[in-house]
């Protein structure tokens, strides 16, 4: 297991004794609030931090019999495409140790696709949880923004994130998804949707008459042997009786800055909180609260996490802030509205969720930008605040390929019922 | 990182890898005393090279057209009830440093 490392922490945390989850063990990422179990978001920062409350989904796992095995390895506060700016380690992917298993929610996926977690709770705010799942061969969903409560997860960019289920099959995620959805009045962003909700029974593989749509944009630039194994599974999605139409999302070109510009606004105002005097990390530089805050962060935040408060700092300051963040919410409605558009004539749009198989350990951490750039099939999803959906579409040099399906709001059925689908 | 209008100039769709505008480490250092974030030279250094690719990046977004932002948000209340929350214990529990029941901070000035 240390191996992997796809923990930060193993500790237990035992669920009711009955419950749709009964007999199930499920690694929860550690930026997710458990109750007396520290809780490190990856950082330094919140090495010793220990919640005094459950977040919400921990509460409904538990009542739903649900075992708690362990608090997942992740990139920094969720900054990452690799898991490799943890402060803990990287985590190695399963299917190849050599490669990294994707992020931020890379613990989480490489624990489901090992087999030391049956499932996997992650959050996704550029694709978190659909890139592991992708990487590491296992299904990863991205609820519809307010679908889910994210109470007791600590933020990094509250208009973009959205916690989501990792499991080994379609069926699963969905049925884990059913336990942590619906309404939660701590998160005044959740809406009645999910309440009822009976996901897994949308699993049923039937995609006959069923229109996906294909966006180009996506998948262009692509890596070719991504790209064949993608067509390929959508070849035998036609095959079962979906019919394919090509859409254009011209939006999605900007998707990339806007989201960075976007994450990393929210990300400095969120982070502004780890000051070490409440909670985490305290240097013990002397002088006044300036110096000592500027040297506790010094100390207590890793690489990425700085830059990424520093270029949200300058795209909020004066003379920048209508340049880039401006321009950044105009795309984001640019991306909504295409993705709408789209949705007037097909039911799904299909893309590789990946545009490249699986980085090797070390490979991108000198090139921030060459990472941020395989965000750019998954961000638009949370741009748009859509359901999206990663499923193996098959492997290409023996590397999984993730397919990922994007569906319009609220409809987390359909695209697990096209999902289930690749499955067959 | 300097001017602005001075790069909105040259960003309709160069952002070819090399093309990126050098940032200034001395405008590194001011948004990092800004974002009360401590940087040693090495950090200022990298950050000034890969800050250049990174905005350079950014320049896409001045093709954006004005778009309609409108969205179906409503403002979601509660009653405003008291309710139980953490006990003072539970709420120091965490903290690097107190003293009689409250945080203790650095001096302010």
């Amino acid at each position: 297991m240390a191996e992997l490392n796809a923990f930060i922490t193993e500790e237990t945390i035992e669920g009711a004794d009955d419950g749709p989850l009964a007999g199930t063990t499920v690694a929860v990422k550690d930026n997710i609030s458990t109750e007396g179990v520290r809780t490190t978001c990856g950082s330094e920062m919140l090495a010793d931090y220990v919640p005094p409350y459950d977040a919400t989904v921990v509460e409904r796992l538990t009542d739903a019999g649900a075992e708690i095995v362990g608090k997942a390895n992740m990139d920094e506060f969720g900054m990452g495409t690799t898991t490799e700016t943890s402060a803990f380690g990287a985590t190695r992917n399963p299917v190849d140790p050599d490669r990294v298993p994707g992020g931020s929610s890379g613990g989480s996926a490489a624990a489901v696709a090992a087999g030391e977690a049956d499932l996997a709770l992650g959050s996704d705010t550029g694709g978190s949880v659909r890139c592991p799942a992708a990487f590491c061969g296992v299904v990863g969903i991205k609820p519809t923004y307010g679908l889910v409560s994210r109470y007791g997860l600590i933020a990094y960019a509250n208009s973009l994130e959205q916690i989501g289920p990792i499991a080994p099959t379609v069926r699963e995620a969905a049925a884990l998804l059913d336990v942590i959805a619906g309404p939660d009045p701590n998160d005044g962003t959740t809406r009645e949707e999910g309440a009822d909700s009976d996901y897994a029974a949308a699993a049923d593989g039937d995609v006959e008459g069923l229109t996906i749509g294909i966006p180009t944009e996506l998948f262009e630039g692509a890596d070719e042997g991504v790209v064949e194994t993608v067509e390929a599974a959508v070849a035998d999605l036609e095959d079962q009786g979906a019919e394919t139409v090509e859409v254009s999302l011209p939006s999605v070109e900007h998707a990339v800055a806007a989201y960075y510009v976007i994450a990393m606004s929210e990300a400095s105002s969120n982070l502004a909180r780890f000051d070490g005097v409440r909670y985490g990390h305290s240097g013990d530089a002397e002088g006044n609260w300036n110096d000592t805050f500027a040297a506790t962060r010094e100390e207590g935040f890793g690489a990425e996490v700085k830059r990424r408060i520093l270029l949200g700092t300058y795209a909020l300051s004066a003379g920048y802030h209508d340049k880039y963040y401006e321009k950044a919410q105009d795309a984001r409605a640019w991306v909504r509205q295409d993705f709408e558009d789209a949705f007037e004539a097909v039911d799904v749009i299909a893309s590789p969720t990946m545009p490249v198989p699986p980085f090797e350990l070390g490979e991108g951490l000198d090139d921030p930008l060459k990472l941020y750039l395989a965000d750019a099939n998954t961000t638009p999803a949370n741009l748009a605040n859509l359901p999206a959906i990663s499923v193996p579409a098959g492997e290409s040099d023996g590397l999984p390929v993730g397919l990922q399906l994007v569906g319009p709001k609220f409809d987390e059925e359909t695209v697990i019922r096209a999902a289930s689908a690749v499955e067959n | 990182m300097s001017d602005t209008s001075d790069e909105s100039e040259d960003a309709a769709g160069d952002g070819a890898p090399g093309a990126a505008a050098a940032v200034d480490p001395e405008e590194v250092e001011h948004v990092a005393e800004l974002a009360r974030v401590d940087l040693d030279d090495e950090e200022v250094a990298t950050f000034a090279e890969q800050f250049a690719d990174i905005l350079d990046h950014f320049e896409a977004l001045d093709e954006v057209p004005e778009t309609e932002r409108e969205e179906e948000l409503v403002n979601v209340m509660r009653p405003d009830e008291v309710r139980e929350g953490l006990t003072q214990e539970e709420a120091l529990a965490n903290a690097p440093d107190s003293e009689d029941g409250f945080f203790k901070g650095p001096k302010v000035s």
